[in-house]
């Protein structure tokens, strides 16, 4: 018998048997599309970060005081100051740009409007060590900078919370007890690789942060942009020798500030998605086992039922291999077939999960195809047991069956 | 197939000789068949009798090669059967051998021309043909008409009709009956022995029946009796009431 009969047979016994096939092959379905879907978003979320930390400035170093990797400082650790980032400025190499910050969370009042923002103080390389760019304005000027003037450059949240549609630069807002001209808008960048809203930020001249938020002469963070194609390891080597050096560390004491670069953190991150991704495909990987093993239980119910009728085709003339090979292919048809729609269950799931998370879709044709290929398998593993029952049976017996 | 075998009678299709079935063994074993010698010729039409228990149906299996004898010969146009695997014997059955049973034995939610069609898918046959031969089939045991029905929708006399015509449909040399009107009335039994009878006469197909009632034997033009596993009697019959 040839395998296009083989097949026919298949097709003929599920068409028969259709909301039974439907109920067998669920499994399946789910758990396609659970392992599509898990896989593409999670290699989504790992796109997403990755476009993220190339948004926040590529070779960019970031000098925190502490050891402790992860947010905030280090307890103990003293902070930096603005001469510290004047001192790197001259004396390592390769530099693009030096932006020392300090940041504070304050409630931001324009008319009765208010919002709680971030409020970062830094220099105008703030805005080249970033990668921002201006939707309207400008920056800062050095005088500005010197002379701690209230001006400040919003993020393109604050201005969609607190103005109209109208341009607001020149317009004025109220933090604490201080009010504070807008001299420029930032283009949106949209969320961090933490997700956090960048946009949801006002920047203001360091001293201008310092003497009227802080009250503190302290630098919590210096963003350090290096020149293109220059060794992240050489500057780290020189920065780290500069602040021991200003930092009056003898030759027996660790290093009490830290030096990250912003493409290690993108690939930490990413590991860790990755992980996340492979965890949590396993998991529906074991859903599809499940789905699997319910093959082989309505595939065995399946033999027990249909024990005359294949009683009839063993006395017709059926060879053993072919009443083996019509209950295998019932079975990998079913599954493989369970699999396609999963496989469209899936696309449906990540287009509209994607777009509610706002990550990308990211459609990759090898995890649809090994779904697809370890659901036909599954067939196949699931299916022999119940079909070398049903080719086994004894003719007589079988159509002496009730 | 095998000339050495049809050189003595060239027209003896099946040779049973001292063909034993033992089920069990040891003191629990039950001897079915004691030693059975009988030769069957082409084209006859055999009624195998006897009470439940004699034997029939297990020697109705043996020659349907469905299942093999403990002991014996059994030659099937000159091939040792008893030799065959399954699956040669599977083949032997698809080439040259039908069944009709008494509980008709249809697959469920299947149309007739799908039933009598299935022997021709395991012969390989293309779409076309099946079709052509099947509805040919149907046609010669009358159904012509109710080929799109499936099983559930005909009478029991026109479910055994398309028993017939699946048994029939690949041309085989020997019919095998067992019961055949056993679940009928008596008027539709009669119906299906005179199918059977015009089988036998029109297109030389060799009978092989069991049965226990005598008016369904009448219709065989030889009578084999069977009791406690062996022949008691083997005798011609006189002809159809």
């Amino acid at each position: 018998m040839m395998g296009w009969t083989t097949l026919l047979l298949a097709l003929r016994e599920i068409r028969r048997n259709l909301m039974r096939s439907f109920l067998t092959v669920l499994g399946i379905v789910i758990g396609v599309a659970a392992v599509v879907t898990m896989v593409t978003l999670g290699n989504g979320a790992t796109q997403s970060v990755s476009d993220q930390i190339s948004s926040l400035g590529s070779n960019l170093l970031m000098l925190r005081p502490g050891q402790r990797m992860g947010p905030g400082s280090s307890s103990g650790a003293p902070n930096f100051k603005a001469e510290d980032a004047e001192a790197i400025k001259t004396q390592v190499g390769s530099l693009k740009a030096v932006a020392p910050t300090v940041s504070r969370t304050s409630v931001v009042v324009v008319g009765t409007k208010n919002w709680a923002t971030s409020i970062t103080g830094s220099n105008s390389d703030y805005f080249t060590s970033g990668n921002w760019t201006l939707e309207d304005g400008r920056y800062f000027s050095a005088t500005e900078e010197r002379a701690g003037k209230a001006v400040c450059v919003i993020g393109a949240t604050v201005r969609k919370e607190l103005f109209e549609s109208h341009s607001p630069v020149g317009d004025t807002l109220r933090i604490k007890q201080f009010s504070c001209e807008v001299i420029g808008v930032l283009a949106a960048k949209g969320q961090s690789a933490m997700g956090r809203d960048q946009d949801d930020t006002v920047v203001m001249p360091l001293r201008t942060v310092q003497r009227r938020l802080t009250g503190k002469q302290d630098v919590t963070t210096i963003l350090i942009s290096m020149q293109d194609g220059a060794s992240t390891e050489q500057v780290t080597n020189q920065l780290t020798v500069l602040m021991r050096e200003r930092r009056k560390l003898s030759d027996n004491e660790e290093d009490n500030f830290s030096i990250r670069d912003t493409k290690e953190i993108a690939q930490t991150l990413s590991g860790a998605i990755g992980t996340m991704t492979a965890l949590l495909g396993a998991v529906a990987a074991v859903s599809l086992l499940v789905g699997g093993i319910g093959i082989m239980n309505i595939m065995l119910v399946s033999v027990t039922e249909r024990t005359r009728e294949i009683g009839i085709r063993l006395a017709i003339g059926a060879m053993e291999k072919e009443v083996l090979m019509q209950f295998l292919t019932e079975a990998v048809v079913l599954s493989a077939f369970g699999g396609l729609v999963g496989l469209l269950l899936a696309a449906i799931a990540c287009y509209g999960l994607a777009s509610m998370l706002s990550l990308p879709f990211l459609f990759s044709p090898s995890i649809n195809l090994l779904a697809f290929g370890f659901s036909a398998a599954i067939g196949v593993i699931f299916g022999y047991v119940p079909a070398r029952r049903a080719a086994q049976l004894d003719p007589i017996e079988a159509l002496r069956h009730e | 197939m095998n000339d050495a075998a049809t050189t003595v009678e060239p027209d003896v299709l099946i040779r049973l000789s001292g063909i034993t079935k033992t089920y069990g063994n040891g003191p629990a074993a039950f001897q079915a068949l004691r030693g059975i010698d009988l030769s069957v010729r082409e084209g006859e039409f055999v009624a195998i009798m006897g009470p439940s228990g004699s034997g029939k149906s297990t020697a109705m299996n043996i020659l349907g090669c469905l299942d093999t004898p403990t002991s014996g010969e059994y030659v099937f146009d000159g091939v040792h059967v008893e030799h065959l695997s399954r699956d040669q014997r599977a083949l032997l059955r698809r080439n040259y051998l039908g069944f009709v049973f008494q509980g008709f034995n249809l697959l469920a939610r299947t149309t007739a021309q799908e039933n009598v069609e299935l022997p021709l898918l395991y012969r390989g046959e293309n779409t076309e043909a099946r079709h052509r031969i099947g509805m040919e089939a149907l046609r010669s045991v009358g159904l012509a008409e109710w080929a799109h029905h499936t099983s559930s929708e005909l009478s029991g006399g026109q479910q055994q009709r398309v028993a017939i015509a699946r048994a029939i449909v690949t041309n085989p040399k020997v019919l095998l009956a067992d019961e055949p009107t056993g679940n009928l009335d008596s008027k539709r039994g009669h119906e299906i022995m005179e199918l059977l009878v015009s089988m036998n006469r029109d297109h030389g197909i060799t009978i092989l029946m069991v049965t226990h009632e005598h008016d369904i034997a009448a219709y065989a033009k030889r009578i084999v009796h069977f009791v406690d596993g062996q022949i008691a009697h083997d005798n011609e019959n006189g002809g159809a009431p």
